[in-house]
Parts: structure tokens; sequence; C-alpha cells
């Protein structure tokens, strides 16, 4: 990955002109850049990493695990693309090992996202099987720390 | 008792360390956003610690042969052919130190007789000149230039020498300055020693972060590697500075005195950080490679940011500081350092702690995450907005 999109992926909001110094380009060359990875569709968004109980934000998040009937010639795309439909849907991904797709969902409630698994998951065609785990607390995500600091524990100037 | 005259004069007698001055005087504040510290905000790349952790499981921790595991001094051997290509011979030529530090120590004591003089570059490292007097020598700055990228010139190096001089001490790339010396600039400085008996000290600790191109060593030029005592160690390079390790390498007579030496005060460098060295040796080149990319990327931020807000800035190619002048405020380093401590919060270091020719500048270490680097940047403009910078 090109050093440009590695620093954008630590950390979205450096200006251009910021990016232009420490890559050793001009800020007009760091935006054509940027704006030509967007329109290729390299970058297809820029998000935060929110502390949600500090922001309060109250819902639940789950982890779904689904079994799933790959299709005869589609295999498991389908099934994916309907479900990524769902606005409660946060991420799907096609895994290996015990299981097919990995889905996070939020919902209001525990019920919320439970009824969201049984009434729409489960009744899909090609799901064999769900299991659902509710996230309790997140400590890391995107490599940044959800809560406290590192401590810097260097104290020698030598 | 009057410890007066107890103490030894000579210890009474050196100077504290003006960077150890500087931070007491950080440490007395809350919520300061340091640029002081000189070691690598990494942490040691994991399969180096995952070594030692097997290695307590497993081994006895016994003392190792004085001058280091073979194993590894093996490794340092086929480190140094890859890298400044040049041979030693691990059996008689290479000592494993605990840290850079113990090696210079025993470096210039093997050496050095009452009344030598040793040629330090400045600015420098603090602990050359101390051990030095230690050693009953005469410590001789050679004072180099802003105006020459704070490189050591043949012409400085020629007008300090006398029929006294016995050592040359080169700390290149250089802490505080981030100064490099390249291969032409090192064919000038063998010019000069080519044909005379001085012996050179090249303390090599940062030879892993150069961002021009790769570091090339004094031992490379013809002639010098018969006369250099080099320095280097795992401290920076693999970000391992609390493992105490590093290792000098010299020609066997010279190496014959400095085990010497190390065996009467260290017996053997810690056994476990041994083990972890061989596998940092062979395994880790990636690792460093990010941690330069890294490195690099802040460094170039920090010069830009200095040079726009008036704190002008040579492009340094080496270590991890950047050394802006603060010529634009009017202040000396030490004030300069105290009012922006005291009115942003920001800890640097007075230029000045690194020697007479130091002044007027600062040192910053970039051994930060850029987060930091940017808050320290704000704080540091709106200083200089109030005290003559162009910002």
């Amino acid at each position: 990955m090109s050093d440009l999109l590695n620093l954008l992926k630590e950390n979205a909001r450096l200006s251009n002109a910021q990016l232009a110094d420490m890559l050793g380009k001009t800020e007009e060359e760091v935006a054509a850049e940027i704006a030509d990875l967007e329109k290729k569709g390299v970058i297809r968004g820029y998000t935060a990493i929110i502390n949600d109980e500090l922001a309060g934000d109250t819902e639940v998040e789950a982890l779904i695990e689904l079994r799933v009937t790959p299709k005869h010639d589609t295999g498991f795309d389908d099934v994916a693309k309907t479900i990524m439909l769902y606005d409660e849907v946060e991420s799907v991904s096609l895994m290996s090992g015990k299981y097919d797709l990995a889905l996070t969902v939020k919902g209001r409630t525990l019920k919320e996202v439970a009824m969201f698994v049984s009434q729409r998951l489960s009744a899909m065609d090609g799901v064999l099987a769900t299991a659902t785990s509710f996230v309790l607390k997140r400590y890391k995500e995107k490599n940044i720390l959800i809560e406290g600091e590192e401590r810097d524990e260097r104290s020698m100037w030598g | 008792m009057n410890y007066d005259n107890l103490l030894s004069k000579r210890v009474t007698g050196l100077k504290p360390s003006g960077i150890r001055r500087f931070f007491d005087l950080a440490a007395t504040m809350d919520d300061v956003i340091s640029l002081g510290v000189g070691e690598p905000d990494f942490s040691t790349p994991w399969s180096i610690r995952k070594e030692a952790v097997d290695v307590l499981e497993r081994r006895k921790i016994v003392y190792t042969a004085n001058s280091g595991m073979a194993e590894l001094r093996k490794s340092i051997a086929g480190y140094l052919d890859r890298t400044i290509h040049t041979q030693y011979d691990p059996d008689h030529e290479i000592v494993v130190t605990v840290g850079g530090s113990e090696a210079i120590d025993i470096a210039i004591r093997s050496v050095v007789n009452p009344g030598d003089e040793v040629l330090v570059v400045e600015p420098s490292f603090v602990c050359y000149a101390p051990i030095v007097e230690m050693a009953c020598g005469v410590p001789v700055p050679i004072p180099t230039k802003a105006e020459n990228h704070f490189k050591l010139t043949a012409q400085e190096l020629r007008e300090k020498i006398t029929d006294k001089t016995k050592l040359l001490v080169l700390p290149f790339p250089n802490n505080p300055t981030g100064a490099i010396m390249n291969r032409e600039d090192l064919e000038a400085i063998a010019e000069v020693l080519r044909g005379t008996d001085i012996l050179i000290l090249s303390d090599e600790i940062y030879s892993e972060m150069t961002y021009g191109g790769k570091h090339c060593s004094i031992v490379e030029i013809e002639g010098m590697r018969e006369r250099t005592i080099l320095v280097n160690g795992f401290s920076k390079a693999f970000a391992m500075t609390g493992w105490r390790l590093g290792y000098v390498c010299a020609p066997a007579l010279i190496t014959t005195q400095i085990v010497k030496i190390h065996q009467y005060i260290i017996m053997s460098a810690p056994t476990v950080s041994q083990y972890a060295a061989i596998v940092a040796l062979e395994e880790c080149e990636e690792d460093v490679q990010r941690m330069v990319k890294e490195y690099n990327l802040r460094r170039r931020y920090l010069v830009e940011a200095f040079n726009r807000i008036g704190m002008t800035c040579f492009n340094p190619e080496g270590a991890f500081y950047v050394f802006p002048s603060i010529q634009c405020t009017g202040m000396d380093s030490e004030t300069f350092c105290e009012k922006l401590l005291e009115e942003e919060k920001v800890a640097v270091v007075p230029g000045n702690a690194f020697g007479e020719s130091g002044e007027g500048f600062v040192r910053v270490s970039y051994a930060y995450s850029l987060k930091h680097l940017m808050t320290a940047v704000e704080r540091i403009t709106a200083f200089l907005e109030r005290h003559g910078g162009k910002a």
C-alpha cells in the first residue's frame, strides 16, 4: 500500500498540506492523488472511530455468524448482497472456517437485534444456521485504543 | 564526615549533563509535551521479545564468554559485512558490550594515556568528554557549523591536530544535529588522517537511521579500518534501548585490551539480550525498514514545519533529531527552552547541552507519534508568533 494510503488509514483528517510535508510532495500533487484514488474507488470513504459510551450512544452491536448454502452459479454472493441491503447490517464478510458469513449488526436494543436475526436473517432462503454474539466492550478498533491512552514510559533524554 | 575530601576529585570535577538539568526542570511540570527523549517510541519487534521469553523459559541464564556469545558475534560480523561491506573476525575483533555506552567507555580507556588529546566533534552526545577526562585524557572539541550542515570538514580537523592527538571521536549519524557524513565527506577526513598515527572512534549507533541513502562507515574508506574502533548497538536500530546491548569492533590488538577492561568491570553483557539480539540481526530487517520509514515521514513534516515558522533548519539526513535555529527569537538556547516550557509546556533540549557550538539551536526528537508532533508544532508556532518568528 502507498505511503499516502497508510497515512490516511491512520488519520484521515490530515490536511493535504500536512500530507505533502510528510511525503515530500506538493499540496497539489497530494490533492490530485487523493482525487484519483477516490475516483478509482480505492478510497471508499472516511469515518471516525468513536467511543460510543462517551458519545452517549446506547445502541447494541452483535457479531453474527451465518452458515449458508452456496448457490449453484453465484456461490455466496447472492445471499451476501441481499443481507448487505439492510441498514442494520454494518459489515458483511465471507469467511473461511466453520461458518460462511460474518456480520456486524446494530440495533437500539438487544431485542431489536434478536428480532432482526430471527425474522429477517434466519428466514432468508439459503441460510442454514445463525449464531449471535453481543459485543460487550470494544478495546481497540483500526489500531486505535477506544479507552485511555498509551503511556509514554520513557524518561531518559540521552 | 567531610565528604569533600572523600570523593574522587576527578569525578566531582565532572560537569553534570546539560540534558539532565533541563529534564529535571520539565519533570516538575504537568501536561508537558516532550520532544526530549533520545530513544525510539516503537516497541521492540515481537520476534525479538518472543525469543527472550523462550530463552527465559527454557534455558539457564548464565554468563556468556567475556566477549559475548560466539553465535551473536558471528551474526554481528555477518551484519557488518552486509551493511558496511567490511569483514571483522568474530573470534578476535568483536566484543559485545552493555549498550553503546560501555563500548565507548572501554574503547576510550583502552587507548588513552594521561595527557593524550582526544578530538571530539561537537555538537555531539554528552558522554565523550567526561569519559576522556576520567581516563586522564584531554578532550579537544571540534565545533562544526550549521553552514556545513554540521559535518566535520578536513580543514576543521587539520586545525585541531597536534603531536599529542591520539584519537578522533566521529559520531555520525549525529545526535543532536541529525548530520551525516557521506562517502566524499569521509574521504576528505581520511585524507587528513592517512600517514598519521591518529585513531578513530566511530560511533555509528544511528547507522540504520539514514534517509537520503545508505549509511557509509569510515572503515569502508581505504586505510581507515586499521585505525578505527567501531561502536554500534541494538538500542536505536531495533528499538532495544532497555536491553542494554551494543558492540565494539577493532583490530585484534586493540580488542585484546578492550576485552580485558570489559572482563573486569562487566564479565559479560546481559545473556537474555544476547540471545534476542541474534534474532534482531537475522530476522528483523523488515521491522527496521518499517520504523525508518515512519521516522522519515515525521522528519519531513518537522523540517517543513520549522522552516515555515522561521526556525530555520537544514535537512538532517540521519538519526531521529532535527536541530533548528532559534536565532529569529533573539534568545539563547537555554532561555528559549525555559520560556517554551513555561509558556507552552513543550520540552526541547538546548543545543548547547551538546557543546558550545550548539548554542543558538535546539534539539527536537521525532521519536514520537505524528499526532504528538503535530500538537507540539501547534504550540511552538504559537510561541514563535509572540517571539519574533514569521508565522
